[in-house]
């Protein structure tokens, strides 16, 4: 008995002095340049064209490419995959002419096939690998495309049923990143856990719910990443984020915790990045009469001016988005092309609000409902208690209101069968052109009582018709006119009291250095480095 | 004893019957449609369709929880709606972590509770005794998330010797085979993955083990004192041994039934997965997977997930029973 101890005593001895000698001699092997970044959830799946979460795009962002990009840090577009595009005669198609030389991972040639495949899998109910995935992005964004074709290996042509201006900046979208067609035959169904592009880092391993690996892609086309190694590790809990990151095992960090802000500034070996994100959360005002939660005192422009003058944007920012997020006096972001400053925001002003109702004829105000939606979202941390915020500056001016929640789903049935009078939302943008906002959540066309992506039932025939001008031309300046005129008429209308564009913000180590944030969120670490 | 397995066995397959019904039931029961929660504020109508369709939605419960039983008998538990990954296969790669989390927990909270439960019970009524039990009442009401946290800053920044988060460092290339960490790093020799997945497990076993620690300390501390009040152990003490022979060999190894079921209990409950722990300490396990599918109404998912903890709970409950009948020989099957 007594020598079966001993034994087991001498067995873990040795492992734990060979586990030691072990471990001291994998440390000297050469140095890679490793980048460690910590994210909030795991990705749910890395195929780009089946996705609909943040967290799965960014990844993604860096093992693939599609036809256009966005500048560096910019909303703005240049080409990438292909070199350049010319408008059909008519508007009604696109000619793409694509870079040559480019391979994927895997050693695919990148061509007009592969371009063809990723459009193709996701439109054509026929094809055979369209039965692998849900592809919402496609249906949402992408239902003008009537379809894609080969003109010469080189060339692609892509034609559509109707004409739809922001084509172009939905080009540059993850949702029609180039997949190499080779590895989807070979994988099919599971190609969504093994993906291959033509990206800065091609993909190595992913430890579900801990860790993704990428390395540097020695075949890459463009300029070569500064990092060799790049590992996305799954924290979920902020304040472990910020631990591990002070630590030094993580180099970067997403989603600071509102409470650490000032903490984060305060410490010298660290650099906070902040950008307006592509978002909104507003207040919408039902004006639609023919819904069942219409509430006719909004009807005069001047009750819905009471509400905007009532409520303190600048408070709710400063202390329930606890300073991440910036006030909104559009309903677009400030980082968005043809975002009109010239409109000057209504203060405010609690006194001018009073007058106002009294002008209108409520001297003492009215009953009326306020709804708040029962879950955080990036656009709204905490709406029951920005619900709570607004109904007391309300109450403050004699608008009693009551506060309405759902659960979420119910809440979004609801909203769009209008049954509120008020209620709160928000829009995370799918791609960073106003149309994505002024048409899909201000248009006539979205206010259908159901299905009202337009949930304030705002119905202008001419913010419509500067909309449809702007969907059907292709010239930037010209849009660019049409969606400040819009937002000027938006101002005056009051559908919504736009209240914040919420933040992104991301952590890094003081030495890490070339990393720029996107207004549409994602993350590149093509250009990224340690600073000496 | 055969007998007795087999009708437990029997036992089993009923249970967990009620439980595939209660399981299938319950997530519909909550409410908003299951389309609007998948697909979001940019849904369609043409696109909630779609979903409705392509997972079932629209047909009658009765036929969907058919449909899916059916599928439950053949081995397969489906693919999550939001990942497409198949349930089982993420079951059997999560279970594991879990498992070696909650196997470390336990082994802890056994014997920190047992023995702390001894001094209590043996020095009952002294300044010893009334602290232990403080200390129990703190570890059952102690915030996990706050425990963790400041384990975290102890060990993993001051003192900078243990890893605050992860399963194993990202550094560390592990061949999985059996998906438990601590067996593959030995199986493939890997013994750095082996000593780093220790070092990993340390901070979460302990902030997990504070609970069931608690309850097994109170468990073992009137367990004892039943026991010490016993006319044997006066005989004991009368023919003169030792008090720690009469404690150890004569009343502890009494007073362990009780001990054993808790420490059971214990054990199967860690095994549902510890959401709180596992989110604090980023630990790839069962309870994370769980909580994130009923938040995104992933009914396969959530179906198939309580189906294999009622499965893993029944079998560690017969287990336990069985290890009855070595340690106490009265007990017959």
């Amino acid at each position: 008995m007594k020598s079966i101890k001993m034994l087991t005593s001498l067995l873990l001895i040795g492992l734990l002095v060979f586990g030691l000698v072990l471990n001291t001699g994998c440390k000297k092997q050469a140095e890679l340049v490793t980048l460690t970044f910590a994210k909030s959830g795991d990705v749910v799946k890395l195929d780009p064209a089946d996705v609909t979460d943040g967290e799965s795009v960014t990844v993604m962002d860096n093992i693939f490419e599609g036809l256009i990009r966005y500048k560096k840090g910019s909303s703005e577009l240049e080409p990438c995959l292909a070199e350049r595009w010319e408008e059909g005669e008519d508007g009604m198609s696109f000619t793409f002419y694509l870079k040559k030389g480019v391979k994927f991972h895997d050693g695919t040639d990148f061509n007009a096939d592969a371009v063809v495949f990723s459009f193709e899998r996701q439109r054509d109910p026929n094809h055979p690998f369209n039965k692998y995935g849900k592809w919402e992005y496609w249906s949402w964004c992408f239902n003008e495309i009537e379809k894609t074709e080969k003109v010469d290996d080189y060339t692609v042509k892509i034609s559509f049923n109707e004409k739809f201006a922001p084509f172009l900046t939905t080009m540059a979208m993850f949702t029609v990143f180039i997949v190499s067609p080779t590895n989807h035959e070979k994988w099919g169904e599971e190609a969504y856990a093994h993906p291959v592009g033509t990206g800065p880092f091609k993909f190595v391993e992913w430890v579900k719910d801990d860790h993704i690996t990428l390395e540097k892609f020695d075949g890459y086309w463009g300029e070569k990443p500064k990092i060799d190694k790049l590992i996305f590790k799954v924290i979920p809990d902020a304040s472990v984020r910020l631990l591990e990151l002070q630590k030094g095992t993580v180099d970067g960090m997403e989603f600071p915790n509102p409470d650490d802000l000032e903490k984060i500034k305060a410490d010298t070996n660290l650099t906070l990045l902040t950008q307006p994100g592509l978002n909104i959360g507003y207040l919408a005002i039902n004006l639609g009469e023919d819904t069942p939660g219409f509430d006719p005192h909004f009807k005069d422009v001047r009750v819905r001016q009471a509400v905007y003058y009532a409520i303190n944007k600048n408070d709710i920012v400063e202390h329930l988005y606890k300073g991440t997020a910036v006030v909104a006096k559009n309903p677009i972001p400030p980082t968005l092309w043809s975002y009109n400053d010239d409109i000057v925001d209504y203060e405010y002003n609690p006194e001018k609000a009073k007058e106002l109702l009294k002008e209108a004829g409520y001297p003492d105000g009215f009953e009326t409902n306020l709804w708040a939606m029962p879950v955080a979202r990036p656009y709204m941390f905490d709406p029951q208690k920005i619900g709570e915020a607004i109904q007391a500056d309300l109450a403050n001016v004699g608008i009693k209101a009551k506060l309405v929640s759902y659960d979420w789903g119910t809440y979004l049935d609801k909203t769009e069968a209008g049954e509120h009078a008020m209620c709160l939302l928000g829009w995370t943008m799918d791609y960073p052109d106003p149309d994505n906002i002024l048409y899909v959540l201000l248009d006539q066309d979205a206010a259908t009582v159901g299905s009202a992506g337009n949930v304030a039932f705002y119905r202008n025939s001419k913010v419509h018709e500067l909309n449809m001008l702007a969907r059907t031309t292709f010239d930037i300046e010209k849009r660019t006119e049409y969606y400040k005129e819009i937002q000027r008429i938006i101002h005056e209308d009051i559908p919504w009291v736009p209240l914040a564009h919420s933040e992104q913000m991301i952590v890094f180590k003081k030495n890490v250095k070339g990393f720029a944030l996107y207004p549409s969120g994602d993350y590149h670490f093509d250009t990224t480095y340690f600073e000496k | 004893m055969r007998r007795y397995i087999l009708r437990r066995v029997v036992e089993l397959l009923i249970v967990l019957f009620i439980v595939s019904i209660i399981a299938f039931l319950l997530i519909r029961l909550a409410p908003g449609d299951p389309a609007q929660v998948i697909a979001g504020e940019h849904a369609t109508q043409k696109v909630l369709e779609e979903i409705r369709e392509r997972y079932g939605l629209n047909k009658p419960l009765v036929t969907q929880y058919f449909i899916w039983i059916g599928n439950v008998l053949k081995g397969d538990l489906g693919r999550s709606i939001r990942t497409n990954e198949k349930v089982l296969t993420e079951l059997l790669y999560r279970f594991p972590n879990t498992f070696e989390l909650s196997l470390f927990a336990i082994i802890i909270a056994t014997f920190v509770g047992v023995f702390a439960g001894i001094i209590s019970s043996v020095k009952r009524g002294s300044f010893i005794d009334y602290l232990t039990m403080t200390i129990a009442l703190f570890g059952v009401s102690m915030p996990v998330f706050w425990l963790g946290i400041m384990l975290m800053l102890i060990f993993g920044i001051w003192l900078n010797i243990l890893p605050i988060s992860g399963r194993l460092d990202v550094s560390i290339n592990l061949t999985r085979i059996t998906n438990f960490v601590l067996l593959d790093s030995l199986l493939t020799l890997n013994f750095r993955a082996f000593i780093d997945a220790i070092k990993h497990l340390i901070l979460p076993s302990i902030a997990l083990s504070t609970i069931p620690m608690a309850f097994i300390a109170r468990i073992t501390r009137s367990s004892m004192i039943d026991v010490l009040n016993k006319d044997y152990i006066r005989t004991a003490r009368a023919k003169g041994l030792k008090e720690n022979i009469v404690v150890y060999r004569h009343a502890l190894k009494n007073a362990f039934i009780p001990i054993i079921t808790s420490v059971g209990t214990e054990f199967a409950l860690l095994l549902g997965g510890a959401i709180l722990t596992e989110s604090v300490f980023a630990w790839p396990g069962i309870g994370r997977y769980i909580v994130g599918a009923v938040s995104s109404r992933d009914y396969p998912v959530v179906q198939g997930s309580i189906l294999f903890i009622a499965f893993i709970v029944c079998v560690i409950n017969l287990l336990v029973d069985i290890i009855y009948v070595f340690i106490d020989p009265r007990i017959r099957y």
